[in-house]
């Protein structure tokens, strides 16, 4: 199944590889990894997407507890939590639609942070179904290109002890 | 003022370092400099693999922190068999090696390898040091990190600019590691169910790892079995944590176990692992592997817990503390009828070899014994020899027996010898080796030779990479691929050749004079024995069999 593992880690050369090469070592592709420096500069969040089996990501829960430059691990997915993606995407405009293009932003709250005359860069963050969603809808425009952050999480409600 | 290449030394004195094993080089030229007149004793060997292996064997006889040190480039991936080797049997070592410059790292320049990114996955830790400031601290945080919680190798990069730079003062050596909390004690609710189910057990087995050595539990271990009244069966790792000899000893587990440690396993109803981790060598057929059996898992580290198998009650923490907590605890029941069938299957089931007048290799390793009054080091090669050696010694000792047992590297034993007597100069230290493997670090005659160096090799020669022929004689119709190692040098001749004694023996009767010569002499001796050239290791269970499936002498 889909894991979602938040880790607080030192913030210093070397520890992504530390933590790719755990789930490398097992044969696990990463769907999506996001890094970045939290309320302390000396610790960076990271938000790690992975499918795989329970037991074996437990194992590797366990072994990235015990690196030393991981201070903190979670399986956000057994708990309530806050996910989102973001997401720029180009989209052709194809002659007069352009207007449409921009009402689907305005629903899905997204921004339109560029204009082209062929195409509209948009800017729009949120849930993973919700960004694939209007990937989905932008398609018959036709997508020039997609950057997506990765996911970032948060549990709900009080903070991590 | 000092240099970089200084202050590393001063720190590794700091740590308590007193011999570390290494080899010179362009980038490690400013630390051997240092050392030409330091009071730490640099040991120069004559292939980096073998100074890892050193500095390993000498963690693993006085369980102090080992030190090897190596240029950059080749030095310092010759090293990575021998970090490997300690990772995977948890020593606490040290290893530094030399970078090239810092702006030239990443540049491909002359002898440059990216070692902290190789041994990444090898490692406990590693340190590319960017700052000769930083020197004293890391030196101190790597130490306290190798020989705390689970220990391991860690490994220190040092840049040959970091090295000459100059730094004024003493820099600071604390150090704070908010991500690493070694010190675990035993959750008492946890050690009251675990007392609670022993307390309860009928067919209980203590089944023993190399942690136990590694937190110094030896005699916790004794006292809390004594008390309990409960069989111990000890890993490969384990030799020596638990007195062979005594009332309560099963011995060795696994593939090629007593058979006693294995029907007592398979048949126990409550499996109370200590500082062990499962390996495959010693389950055989995981799921089948105690099926009957509750499971307590003391260990210090979590992430060994419920790895191979499932666990019904884990205790995290120090060995030392927990079997010292347990014992206070614990109800000794006499447990007539499971001790009734223990004692059958020792009755039934010796470990024997048939003696055919050719000289036997088990024969070799009683008389060793013998001789030593069974107080000797022994290290291993890997192999056959390797398991002869836990199977006719009788350990009594931890830090007695030194093999690498993860790994399972060929080539440990000779280094790993010389390692420890550097570490107990005054013990008779043994490696029993093979063929195959002393010539994977036989280099390291010339190593012995010229420090007079008194570890005994004691070569059962039987042409042969002979646990593997075994194998294809058992499992491969006896189809000897590549096995027989026609191109043998004369052993003795060789140790002559580097100014090693060597003594030849071809029969049982001339072991004992030879062992004792050999012990006469104040220097390394080469005893090149030569062997019954097919004969087995057994008991063996075959690979992914039950370990109650064993094949045994016919």
């Amino acid at each position: 199944m889909k894991h979602l593992i938040s880790a607080l880690v030192k913030n210093e050369a070397g520890v992504l590889a530390h933590i790719s090469s755990l789930f490398a070592a097992r044969a696990y592709n990463i769907d999506s990894l996001n890094v970045g420096e939290t309320e302390d500069p000396d610790v960076s969040r990271m938000t790690i997407v992975v499918h795989g089996d329970d037991a074996i990501i437990e194992q590797v829960i366990k072994q990235l507890r015990k690196l030393i430059n991981v201070l903190k691990v979670q399986d956000l997915s057994d708990r309530p939590y806050v996910e989102r993606d973001l997401m720029l995407v180009k989209v052709a405009t194809p002659a007069g639609k352009r207007g449409e293009i921009i009402e689907l932003v305005g629903v899905f709250r997204g921004k339109v942070v560029d204009i082209s005359h062929r195409d509209i860069s948009i800017e729009l963050s949120g849930p993973e179904a919700k960004v694939d969603a209007f990937i989905s809808l932008c398609r018959p425009y036709g997508i020039r290109e997609v950057v997506r952050s990765g996911r970032i999480a948060m549990s709900r409600g009080v903070k991590d002890e | 003022m000092r240099t970089g290449a200084q202050l590393l030394i001063d720190s590794l004195i700091d740590v308590g370092v007193e011999t570390l094993f290494g080899i010179p080089g362009g980038v490690v030229i400013p630390i051997f400099d240092v050392l030409y007149d330091s009071k730490l004793k640099a040991v120069l060997m004559r292939h980096e693999q073998a100074a890892a292996h050193a500095a390993d064997g000498y963690a693993r006889a006085s369980g102090r922190l080992g030190c090897c040190l190596a240029t950059s480039g080749p030095g310092a991936t010759n090293l990575v068999t021998g970090i490997a080797t300690a990772n995977f049997d948890s020593v606490p070592m040290l290893a530094i090696t030399g970078q090239v410059r810092r702006d030239l790292i990443g540049n491909d320049a002359f002898q440059e390898a990216d070692i902290v990114g190789i041994t990444r996955g090898i490692t406990k830790y590693n340190y590319l040091v960017r700052n000769a400031e930083d020197i004293p601290r890391i030196i101190h945080e790597a130490a306290y990190i190798a020989t705390t919680g689970r220990r391991g190798p860690v490994l220190v990069d040092i840049p040959v600019d970091v090295s000459t730079s100059k730094v004024e003062g003493d820099p600071p050596v604390e150090f704070d590691l908010p991500g690493y909390n070694p010190e675990v004690e035993g959750n008492s609710r946890q050690i009251e169910r675990a007392v609670e189910m022993i307390n309860q057990s009928e067919r209980p087995v203590l089944y023993v790892g190399g942690g136990v050595i590694a937190a110094g539990a030896h005699k916790e271990l004794i006292a809390f079995a004594e008390a309990a009244n409960i069989p111990v069966t000890t890993t490969l790792m384990a030799l020596g944590a638990f007195p062979e000899d005594h009332p309560l000893a099963l011995r060795m587990l696994g593939m090629h176990g007593t058979p006693v440690a294995n029907y007592a396993v398979m048949s126990s109803d409550l499996l109370i692992a200590v500082g062990a981790r499962f390996d495959d060598r010693i389950t055989g057929k995981i799921s089948e592997f105690a099926e009957h059996a509750k499971t307590i898992h003391i260990d210090i580290d979590p992430s060994s817990i419920g790895k191979n198998v499932q666990v019904n009650l884990p205790v995290v923490g120090d060995a030392r503390q927990i079997l010292a907590q347990f014992t206070p605890l614990i109800e000794r029941r006499d447990r007539a009828e499971w001790w009734g069938r223990i004692k059958s299957w020792q009755e039934k089931h010796k470990l024997t070899y048939r003696n055919n007048g050719k000289l036997k290799p088990q024969f070799i390793i009683q008389q060793i014994r013998e001789v030593t009054g069974g107080d000797a080091v022994i290290c291993t090669e890997v192999g056959q020899n390797q398991m002869w050696a836990a199977q006719w010694f009788t350990y009594k000792h931890p830090r007695q027996f030194i093999s690498s047992g993860g790994l399972g590297t060929m080539g440990f034993g000779f280094p790993a010898a010389i390692g420890a007597q550097f570490a107990r100069p005054d013990a008779a230290v043994f490696d029993i080796a093979g063929d195959g493997s002393l010539q994977m670090n036989i280099q390291e005659m010339a190593t012995v030779a010229s420090n007079n160096t008194p570890v005994k090799i004691a070569l059962l020669n039987n042409g042969y990479l002979g646990m593997v022929r075994q194998w294809q004689e058992h499992f491969y119709e006896k189809r000897y691929s590549h096995t027989e190692l026609s191109g043998n040098p004369d052993f003795v001749k060789v140790a002559e050749a580097y100014g090693v004694a060597g003594i030849r023996v071809m029969t049982n009767e001339e072991v004992r004079p030879a062992l004792e010569k050999a012990l006469a002499i104040d220097g390394p001796v080469l005893l090149d024995f030569h062997v019954d050239r097919e004969e087995n290791v057994f008991p063996i269970v075959p690979p992914g069999e039950r370990i109650d499936k064993m094949i045994d002498l016919a």
